[in-house]
């Protein structure tokens, strides 16, 4: 039975008639799979195309922009910037005059907001300039000229010039389009302007969400007047302070497993340099989100008499754990890879352990660590979910300025930016999300030359 | 230290200089080296914080987890097996939040494996190695994408394309399904590169017997290279699953906050993932102690035990793996 049946299999393939058949068909299967896989990469190569194109697309487009005041009234040009400090003020005390001791509490005072307008002005503007003899008046018996040059005087012109934006001039974007929709369907566009907007004095104009206002303009509630400065500098700082606490400990670590585990003395820490060892990958795989429950457990609420709660170095130290197995073993490949033959050349000149480490096999691998310290740095950049448990804050109003002060991040801007439902957010999302693809796109480049250069002077 | 032993021999000194050290001092192993030994002990406290990092999140985890089950509201059993959360209501049954989590887990597997795995043969059987150089950066691009940036991209693109595609009526803003499709292409690339390192660690011998019996490139790839390499395939793909388990900005962004009282397998509505869950609840200021803080630990203990016990099983699967092969 068995036996025909191979005699027949076997017939079939000298049959030279079948064998070509069959030849073509299997050909056929094999390159019809061979399209799948190349299939997979073009899909993959497209994710990241339409990724872009997303981004892109909400980035740039046509705006339509109303104003309280039209700033070409208030400046020629419209340009505030150009204007004198007492020009600035003038303009202040024309249009918002009743206001201007809020500004005072938002901008000069540094106290507690509750007392602002019980205590004298010796006390509110201690230390600053306030107009003479009112030492025991509060802030509200101040003429308004005294109220706005007690402005004038402790305020900077930067400063001026983003308070009457805000509060004077007040832009609002009444509508906003698409970059595709901008280029390709102009006419319509225009011609809605034309019909819904130009009555009330609107403009219409193409823009970059992404610009230097944007990068320098503090958080805002009003999508027209937004920026990331707060953010940006979060990040930045974030990033710094995590790298400064991760990186001599993650390369602690891996000189220790690498250079000191073997030759060990006695089973105990022999099996304790593999347990690490397991571990590290063990926590390489720990979902993020983890890390940010241990974060908000330990630093932000244990430890919060020293961290001072939901701050910086909180969200540094959760950071670091995050990053610290990224860094060990990227560190640990690095050390590897220095040939043993330099250790040994080194140990046969009469070199100590350490000094073999530090001045023979460190410069060797240390282009190495760096890019593996570079790719953890890019992680952290992009990390979001272990800081919303730790608590980076979505909205606040001042720059962070200490390792204690509260902060927010770029994922955490875009996150909030992205949750919300008017449309105008969504395009300072992709806006904030392109400063975050750019930072990480200079942090990668860094590493790629800082990889050159040092294996450039290691040749020479 | 040889020579030095032997100069301390020497009644009579031939060449001073050198000598003269070595009989005065004692023997250089012996010599004390402060700077070493606080190196060691330096290092060795660097390599162990990895343990205290990993007892850290297990005590937070338990710790706060026993807590919330001691509560009277809350039972063991009902926490595993009920299936409403309402915390609210003092319902913490952790199934539908689970439900969540494996279906959008399955939407990315759905894209992440076939395109993985067709991208890992592709770069490793039948690119050649400019073109696969080529391909890498991109996958690596893909990889180095921050989650939020695919969240958005979820929101903002895949919501809208599937909804165009299917019927407005028939997705719902916040979907399952567009979160698991984007969550693929971010895990694609692991899968992918893990794949191909599996596929490339099988030796030339197996293709070249292969092909000499006169099959061809696919049924040397798909009968000869994948059975020899599967191990490590499934080791990518299990890690695959851990990532999407464990993912949170894009089931937050785009998953949305769905009925947490019913099972449902129906990705084209609302669900709230663990992940999603915790990122929603902890960005408020939530007050220690609450039973919600308390809540999230036990979500977390759990999504960890999920992952470590993944990530444990695809580390054995790649060390017998290598064990063939090497």
């Amino acid at each position: 039975m068995t036996d025909n049946t191979l005699d027949t299999q076997i017939d079939l393939v000298r049959d030279e008639g079948f064998y070509q058949t069959n030849l073509r068909s299997r050909k056929f299967r094999g390159n019809l799979w061979k399209n799948f896989f190349l299939l997979a990469i073009i899909v993959a190569f497209g994710a990241l195309l339409a990724l872009f194109y997303n981004i892109a697309n909400s980035a740039f487009g046509y705006v339509v922009e109303d104003y309280a005041v039209n700033p070409t009234t208030l400046a020629p040009d419209g340009n505030l910037s150009a204007l004198r400090e007492d020009e600035l003020i003038a303009i202040l005390l024309e249009y918002q005059e009743r206001r201007l001791p809020v500004y005072i509490r938002d901008y000069v005072f540094t106290g507690d907001p509750t007392q602002f307008t019980t205590l004298p002005v010796s006390e509110v503007l201690a230390g600053k300039w306030y107009p003479p003899e009112t030492d025991a008046l509060t802030i509200r018996d101040l003429t308004p000229a005294q109220q706005a040059e007690v402005l004038e005087r402790n305020m900077d012109q930067a400063q001026m010039v983003t308070l009457i934006t805000e509060q004077v001039v007040d832009p609002v974007v009444l509508e906003s389009y698409t970059l595709v929709e901008s280029i390709f369907n102009r006419p319509a566009i225009e011609a809605e302007f034309q019909e819904e907007f130009v009555e009330q004095g609107a403009t219409l104009y193409f823009t970059s969400w992404v610009n230097l206002d944007f990068l320098t303009s503090p958080l805002s509630n009003n999508p027209a007047a937004a920026g990331a400065r707060t953010a940006i500098i979060g990040t930045l700082l974030v990033v710094i302070v995590t790298i400064c606490i991760a990186f001599p400990i993650g390369v602690g670590a891996a000189i220790y497993l690498e250079e000191y585990s073997d030759h060990q003395e006695g089973h105990f820490l022999t099996r304790m340099n593999r347990i690490i060892e397991t571990n590290i990958r063990n926590l390489a795989g720990v979902p993020s989100i983890i890390y940010g429950l241990l974060g908000l457990a330990v630093f932000v609420r244990t430890l919060g008499g020293v961290t001072g709660g939901r701050t910086i170095i909180s969200a540094s130290l959760t950071m670091a754990l995050l990053i610290l197995p990224v860094i060990i073993i990227n560190a640990q490949e690095a050390l590897r890879a220095v040939p043993s033959s330099l250790r040994d050349a080194s140990y046969g000149m009469g070199a100590t352990k350490w000094q073999t480490i530090y001045k023979v096999v460190m410069p060797s691998a240390i282009p190495g660590i760096l890019t593996g310290t570079i790719l953890a740095m890019s992680r952290a950049i992009g990390e979001t979910a272990p800081l919303i448990i730790v608590g980076a804050s979505t909205f606040i109003l001042f720059d962070p300025s200490s390792l204690q002060s509260r902060f927010t991040v770029l994922p955490i801007l875009i996150y909030n930016w992205t949750s919300r439902p008017q449309p105008e957010f969504k395009n300072l999302a992709a806006s904030a999300i392109i400063v975050l693809l750019v930072l990480l796109l200079i942090l990668n480049a860094t590493a790629i030359i800082l990889r050159q250069r040092a294996r450039k002077s290691l040749a020479s | 230290m040889a020579t030095t032993e032997a100069g301390r021999n020497q009644p009579t000194p031939s060449s001073p200089g050198v000598v003269r050290v070595a009989h005065h001092d004692k023997p250089l192993t012996k010599t004390m080296r402060p700077i070493d030994s606080i190196v060691r002990i330096v290092m060795f406290a660097c390599g162990i914080l990895s343990i205290f990092t990993t007892a850290g999140i297990v005590i937070v985890l338990g710790t706060q987890a026993f807590a919330f089950f001691q509560r009277e509201a809350v039972d063991i059993i009902e926490f595993l097996t009920g299936s409403t959360w309402v915390p609210q209501g003092g319902q913490f049954g952790f199934l539908p939040l689970l439900n969540s989590t494996i279906v959008t887990s399955f939407w990315a597997m759905v894209v992440a494996l076939p395109l993985g795995l067709g991208a890992a043969v592709y770069m490793s059987e039948y690119a050649r190695a400019g073109v696969r150089d080529r391909i890498k950066p991109v996958l690596e691009l893909l990889a180095g994408i921050p989650t939020v940036t695919y969240g958005y991209f979820a929101l903002t693109f895949m919501t809208p394309v599937l909804r165009s595609i299917f019927g407005e009526n028939n997705i719902q803003i916040y979907n399952m399904l567009s979160a698991g499709l984007v969550m693929g292409i971010m895990i694609l690339p692991t899968i992918a590169s893990m794949s191909e390192d599996a596929l490339r660690a099988v030796p030339g011998s197996l293709r070249d017997a292969s092909y000499g019996l006169g099959a061809t490139k696919f049924e040397t790839t798909s009968k000869v290279v994948i059975p020899a390499a599967l191990s490590g395939l499934i080791a990518a793909f299990i890690v695959g699953i851990a990532r999407a388990v464990g993912e949170t900005m894009i089931v937050a962004l785009a998953a949305g906050a769905g009925p947490l009282s019913s099972l449902t397998l129906d990705p084209r509505i609302a669900g709230e993932t663990i992940t999603g869950h915790i990122a929603r609840i902890s960005g408020g200021d939530l007050p220690y102690g609450s039973i919600d803080y308390e809540s999230l630990f036990a979500l977390g203990l759990a999504l960890f035990v999920f992952t470590l016990g993944l990530n444990i099983i695809s580390q054995r699967i790649t060390k017998r793996f290598r064990e063939v092969y090497q």
